[in-house]
């Protein structure tokens, strides 16, 4: 699965708008495959040449382009793609009109007043996620900051994905498909089965994810 | 005010038809009026387990295309006379449901009926959303094994953001209907608790099917199982979830087929 950039006229205008959201969210890009869509706008060889090594030097990675005339595509460029189709199997949470979803403009946390059912993906590269609710086998949670499920966690929870070693994941009833934090992951295979079903908070150790229940006594 | 019910799954062959068949039925011989509308293009079976399949001539891709008028495709069934069927077209590609054909074809139904029941294909494309997309109610059927309860997660998580209500903010109503229940294969623990079945997916429990070849049976006649054989436990466990459905309380129980000594016996030639 890979993110769609479509760029669109001025260039430069449109590279200040990349550059605003770089700010508000860094890291988003980091990692992420990425296409270049320029079907919708018109563009030379020498602009598509410099509009790549714009994006290069923002560190974001294209994997493909689509929409050019493959003839303008010399060597060191991304290939060309054509007939990407948009991926209906994930639903990454509209922020700005889920009711479910309360941020704040500059906020720094993300609260989720419903489970995140299969399918359903959150992300949120600026801070931390509260999910009221469960997570469920085969959705996925993805925040800059930590993870806290008040519901049992069955699918994915991936913190600190903006590179943030501090964070943690918490859950009052653990059955993870998997867990990452700062780039690490665990499967299940990873993870004691004493663990399984329990209320556990997980941490990064240095090199190694450490899995421990909560409250502490 | 009429009210759409979306039949829905994720995964095939849970019973969705089955289900849409029998509660139609149950709803029907309450005196209301009531459609049941094959969503499925393509892959029919509605018309199979109504037994009309001999008499469908105009389908719901003709309503939607204007060859011909609602009134001329709607199936009065025949045992039950407040019950219509709309059949899905078997030859017509998936495409030709359009999402503003499906909006006319829903509210001419509204104008004249009382519930209007959407039997879901499988899957979550064009077929399962638009059946979904004007939904009041959703009667989401699972079986208990995971692979069809994450696939009806992954149907609730739609319900909640895909469809019309959804988008205006209000709640769509959902009910859990766990079908295809084998209490010797649940106490062998081969399948789901419905503790925990009911956990995962958090919404109310409509009711309980029994798994029994009294479906079978009735789907290989041409008759939702309901009408076949009213005293079965499907057939009550069905009455029972529409009950419930109607808003009335009815305390939750797992009807099964009793078997004297003599069927016992006889096990299989008696049934």
């Amino acid at each position: 699965m890979a993110l769609v950039l479509a760029p669109e006229e001025p260039i430069g205008d449109w590279i200040v708008e990349l550059d605003g959201w770089l700010e508000r969210s860094p890291g988003f890009f980091a990692g992420r495959p990425v296409i270049l869509d320029i079907s919708g706008i018109s563009l030379n060889k020498p602009d598509l040449a410099n509009l790549l090594s714009d994006l290069n030097e923002r560190r974001i990675r294209i994997m493909g382009i689509e929409g050019t005339d493959p003839t303008w595509l010399s060597l060191g460029m991304p290939p060309l793609v054509s007939n990407g189709r948009q991926a209906g199997v994930v639903e990454v949470i509209d922020l700005s009109t889920n009711d479910n979803a309360k941020e704040s403009p500059e906020a720094t946390s993300l609260l989720i007043e419903t489970s995140v059912r299969s399918g359903q993906s959150v992300v949120f590269p600026q801070g931390d996620v509260t999910v009221l609710g469960s997570v469920g086998s085969g959705a996925e949670v993805i925040a800059g900051g930590s993870i806290h499920i008040y519901g049992a966690l069955r699918g994915r929870a991936s913190a600190g994905s903006s590179g943030d070693g501090q964070a943690r994941i918490f859950c009052s009833k653990f059955e993870p498909e998997l867990l990452a934090i700062d780039g690490l992951y665990a499967t299940i295979d990873d993870i004691e089965p004493r663990l399984r079903g329990k209320p556990v908070q997980a941490w990064l150790d240095r090199t190694s994810m450490r899995i421990m229940m909560v409250p502490l006594h | 005010m009429a009210k759409v019910i979306v039949v829905t799954s994720g995964k095939g062959g849970v019973g969705k038809t089955t289900s849409t068949a029998a509660v139609g039925v149950a709803l029907a011989q309450g005196g209301q009026k009531v459609a049941v509308v094959d969503f499925d293009v393509g892959l029919r079976n509605l018309d199979l387990v109504m037994g009309a399949e001999r008499r469908v001539v105009y389908d719901f891709i003709d309503v939607i295309q204007g060859n011909a008028k609602l009134a001329q495709a709607l199936i009065r069934d025949k045992r039950t006379d407040t019950l219509a069927l709309l059949a899905a077209s078997q030859t017509r590609d998936k495409d030709a449901l359009t999402e503003e054909g499906v909006v006319r074809v829903i509210d001419e139904l509204k104008e004249n009926f009382d519930w209007i029941l959407c039997d879901s294909p499988a899957g979550i494309e064009r077929g399962a959303t638009l059946a979904m997309r004007h939904a009041d109610i959703a009667i989401v059927v699972a079986n208990p094994e995971v692979s069809s309860v994450r696939d009806s997660d992954r149907m609730i998580g739609l319900l909640d953001s895909k469809t019309c209500k959804a988008e205006k903010g209000e709640r769509i109503e959902k009910h859990l209907l766990l079908t295809r229940y084998d209490r010797v294969r649940a106490e062998r623990g081969e399948m789901l608790r419905i503790d925990d079945v009911l956990e995962i997916l958090s919404i109310p429990l409509l009711g309980i099917i029994p798994e029994s070849q009294e479906v079978l049976r009735a789907s290989n006649l041409g008759q939702p199982v309901i009408a076949s054989n009213a005293m079965s436990a499907p057939a009550k466990a069905y009455r029972d979830a529409v009950r419930r459905l109607k808003g009335e309380s009815v305390p939750m129980t797992i009807p099964s087929d009793r078997k004297g000594v003599f069927a016992k016996l006889f096990g299989q030639r008696a049934a």
